[in-house]
């Protein structure tokens, strides 16, 4: 409770004072330091007050208030300071720690010892494509499941036709590094950014002759690098994840933002949109290790992981959108669960050191496709936690990878500037 | 190992996989906690020092990480020696074999997380002085000799200055001991394979330019190999942006944060038990439709070059397998172009489609610009809950009021209320009865079969270039045309 610091302290008529001081709240944590010119004394010599104890005689000084210390003091309300909250916010973290830990009655891979193990899988690359000049970074599938879309270190992004290896559309973007690139639903367009701050969307013609750079539209704008975009359930609505630490959602046709979203202490790194018809959620993650979940409506932060020791690289929903996964630098990916609020798994090995720079789900779930710095792709068993497979054939870093929409294939794409198709 | 790390919520100096190799190499270095012998070994007239097999660090690896296959080991030791922790004694190519080939370890003075970035005058000192040695094994490759002549042509005005940079280093150099010699120099040249590596390999200095603004040495001060003084002349690197300090936290920041713990406490969770068994079970349920696990017949385009498959996704004839899908869940069936138009015929076969069609105009009018969404909800409004509107739907009061009240200032949000609820609506009531219906389970059990006419991609990307993607219609009808992507 608030005491009077000055209280039992004589306060000489007409000397001017702070009086109004007595009047504040006194937080128990500060350390009260009253300084002043005894009106007695000649020497001025500082009077404190030790933490928690208010009253001190004073009553043989004639003190004059060092204004010092009122400014101080008036900065604060309620009794509340900086290292008080903090307090209380560690306090309130063990507590959710606590509750949560009360609904851990078991581990996941404990109950799925029940189900069958996966057979042993022999997954083989049937496509690779060729055409990037630098480092790719990023990919997207068509919703047609055959078409993709690629970006590279050397602002160049190619739409190609998969499964016939051709190349149908280039793009030149003026900057380096396109560390984003999304198709939209519909097919016709696609979606790229990166060192440029921007995110563009760019209608992709049927003519062939047609140069589609030219029709190139700057939709997103951010303070920093673009890391990430994905379309809604629409053409007409882009997510941008960005360097500058935050998340963003745009109107493509009037470039508008429609809603920002705050809360990332660092780079955002990646995000991806609920699968679901009618969800309004997107889960991030960034270089601050955590991952978000926020609501696309109001712009809020509703759920949040720090369960990684480094950047959180990719993020990626559960088929069924109540989990999703992460890949971090701390070389381990791990499973989330919404509706118990907790990591459920850690996917780990002694033997994999280098950071996983991105995951994806099989069909149903059932597997996890982690690319690694390392240039190797781990196929994780999400239900029992343990290792399926190790894709041996990207000649440098895996940067991303992606199941196609039909859960035919696995798209990965790498450093050495080629892109893989696999299946079993 | 633990993780070397700062306070809560800052991570650790990067890259990990650097702390992570640098842990291994000391592991195996150590002889007497189960490392390798690291010994000299005779060969012809002269003694190699400090070597190792590649067999030994392959085994080292194996038994030490967990590695049940020799292939990942020897990935593994390819990639340690790839950023110069290890390195062959007479090959430039920084892999691991798993045989007698030697190696030798990287002085810790030129690990990669010193943050080395040599210049090129480092280099060319570097080059210069091997060809003044008279040493068989000093003598440079193709490669390098390559090299070595570019640089000449790019330094011609201070040659004088790096040739006597040169002789300097190889005074200083004939001083040490033989043996030691030999050490050194294999270092160094392990040292600029890896920043100069030969052609065709890969370069591991490379770094992931999202990650660059937190390295340990932000300001890239350039120290020289050689002690050459840093005439100004060289260019910052244009990657390394100077990082802005992190932001210490606040007072508002502390509040959000202690709001948000708040709200996560008042949070109703279920058990992990629960989730794990709900995880499960969709996990079964989508198993026979995952291509990774099961078998899929027609067989995958990916491997035939035959896209039936695909063509038979595309097209309205849905297959049992798909058909059965629908029975899963409400959102499966909607998720699903046909199964949406089957549930929609059965609903007008019933006269109560207008739960449907509100459900599919709503969704309609979040996809659309910005600009177009106010006067898309006022016609939702008027066909589907005005006085009088010609397909009206039954909202409870409360969401009837909440949705009225939204309309006031209409926004891509207005009727999630009113979705929500019709959705449930839906999902305890049609949606039951639709699964027991004759459509529905004539096509499950392959006793009738669906005809559509099958629309060709091109015309639909054609009809779609146009901003307004969706023919305005005023019943709101699905158009099979447009759903075909959705």
């Amino acid at each position: 409770m608030s005491q009077d610091p000055l209280e039992g302290c004589r306060i000489s008529a007409g000397k001017k004072s702070a009086v109004s001081l007595g009047k504040a709240l006194h937080p128990p944590n500060l350390l009260v330091v009253v300084e002043g010119t005894c009106g007695a004394c000649v020497a001025a010599s500082p009077v404190s007050a030790p933490e928690g104890s208010c009253s001190y005689n004073v009553a043989h000084h004639h003190l004059c208030v060092c204004v010092r210390v009122c400014m101080a003091w008036q900065g604060l309300q309620k009794g509340e300071t900086l290292a008080s909250l903090k307090q209380e916010s560690e306090n309130l973290r063990r507590k959710l720690e606590e509750e949560r830990g009360k609904l851990t009655d078991v581990e996941l891979h404990q109950v799925a010892e029940k189900v069958e193990t996966v057979a042993a899988l022999s997954i083989k690359t049937r496509r690779v494509l060729k055409g990037h000049g630098n480092k790719v970074l990023s990919m997207d599938w068509c919703k047609d499941k055959r078409r993709l879309v690629s970006s590279s270190q050397d602002g160049k992004v190619i739409v190609w036709d998969a499964f016939t290896l051709n190349k149908e559309h280039g793009i030149t973007l003026p900057c380096t590094w396109v560390m984003a690139c999304a198709y939209a639903p519909s097919g016709c367009a696609v979606a790229c950014g990166g060192l440029d701050n921007k995110c563009s969307v760019v209608p992709l013609s049927l003519d062939r002759n047609e140069n589609v750079t030219a029709k190139k539209k700057s939709v997103a704008m951010h303070t920093n690098y673009v890391s990430g975009c994905s379309f809604t359930n629409s053409d007409m609505q882009l997510l941008t994840s960005s360097g500058d630490g935050t998340c963003a959602l745009w109107d493509v046709e009037s470039g508008q933002l429609l809603q920002s979203f705050h809360g990332h202490t660092a780079d955002v790194l990646s995000l991806d949109l609920a699968p679901s018809e009618t969800g309004n959620t997107f889960v991030s993650g960034g270089c601050d290790m955590k991952a978000n979940v926020w609501d696309m409506r109001s712009g809020q932060n509703i759920q949040s992981f720090d369960n990684h020791q480094s950047d959180i690289n990719c993020v990626k929903y559960y088929p069924s959108g109540d989990a999703f996964a992460s890949a971090s630098d701390d070389a381990t990916c791990r499973f989330y669960d919404l509706r118990a609020d907790r990591e459920v798994a850690v996917y780990q090995k002694d033997s994999i050191i280098f950071g996983a720079s991105s995951v994806d789900f099989s069909l149903s779930g059932r597997l996890l496709f982690a690319g690694y710095n390392d240039y190797t792709i781990n196929v994780w068993d999400v239900l029992k936690g343990t290792r399926v497979s190790v894709l041996f054939g990207h000649e440098n870093r895996v940067s991303r990878v992606r199941v196609s929409p039909d859960g035919t294939a696995l798209c990965s794409a790498s450093w050495d500037n080629t892109l893989r198709v696999s299946r079993t | 190992m633990e993780i070397p790390g700062g306070a809560r919520g800052t991570p650790p100096p990067h890259p990990l996989s650097l702390r992570k190799m640098e842990d291994i190499v000391t592991r195996i270095q150590d002889e007497k906690a189960g490392g390798v012998a690291i010994r000299t070994v005779k060969s012809f007239l002269s003694k190699i020092p400090s070597v190792v097999s590649g067999a030994d660090i392959v085994q080292w690896l194996m038994k030490n990480l967990s590695i049940e296959d020799p292939a990942e080991a020897i990935h593994l030791g390819s990639l340690i020696a790839a950023h110069g922790y290890i390195f062959p004694i007479n090959d430039h190519v920084l892999t691991l074999k798993d045989d007698g080939t030697l190696y030798r370890f990287q002085s810790p003075y030129f690990w990669p997380s010193n943050c080395w970035e040599p210049e090129n005058t480092d280099y060319a000192i570097y080059l210069c002085k091997r060809t003044m040695q008279n040493k068989a094994r000093l003598e440079l490759a193709d490669y390098e000799a390559e090299n070595l002549a570019r640089l000449q042509r790019a330094f011609a005005r201070k040659w004088e200055f790096i040739f006597m940079q040169a002789e300097a280093q190889v005074k200083i150099d004939r001083k040490k001991d033989k043996a030691e010699r030999k050490i050194l120099d294999s270092q160094e040249r392990a040292f600029w394979d890896v920043h100069r590596p030969v052609p065709g390999c890969v370069n591991t200095t490379e770094m992931d330019i999202r990650k660059c603004r937190r390295e340990k040495n932000p300001h890239r001060v350039k120290k020289s190999v050689y002690g050459v003084p840093d005439d100004g002349q060289s260019q910052p690197s244009p990657v390394h942006v100077s990082s802005q300090p992190a932001r210490k936290p606040t007072r508002e920041d502390v509040q959000k944060e202690i709001t948000f713990l708040n709200t996560q406490l008042d949070r109703h969770c279920m058990k992990v038990s629960k989730v794990a068994d709900s995880l499960m079970t969709y996990t079964e349920q989508f198993l026979e439709y995952d291509p990774f696990v099961s078998a899929v017949d027609p067989s995958i385009p990916w491997i035939t070059d035959d896209t039936t498959f695909w063509d038979l996704e595309a097209s309205r004839e849905p297959s049992q397998q798909r058909v059965k899908k629908w029975g899963f869940s409400l959102e499966e069936a909607l998720k699903d172009p046909a199964g949406r138009d089957q549930f929609l015929k059965f609903l007008e076969s019933e006269f109560s489609s207008e739960n449907l069609r509100f459900w599919l105009a709503v969704q309609d009018m979040k996809r659309r610009p910005h600009q177009e969404v106010s006067s898309r909800a006022q016609e939702i409004w008027q066909e589907f809950l005005a006085e009088g509107a010609p397909s009206s739907i039954n909202l409870d009061s409360h969401s009837y009021e909440r949705t009225s009240q939204n309309l006031k200032d209409p926004g891509r949000y207005s009727y999630e209320d009113a979705q929500d609820h019709i959705f449930q609506l839906m999902k305890s009531d049609s949606y039951a009865r639709f699964l027991r219906s004759n459509i529905y389970q004539d096509l499950l059990l392959a006793r009738k079969k669906v005809s559509y006419t099958h629309t060709p991609r091109s015309l639909i990307c054609t009809a779609l270039t146009h901003s307004s993607r969706f023919t305005g219609q005023s019943t709101f009808l699905p158009s099979p045309m447009v759903m075909s992507f959705g």
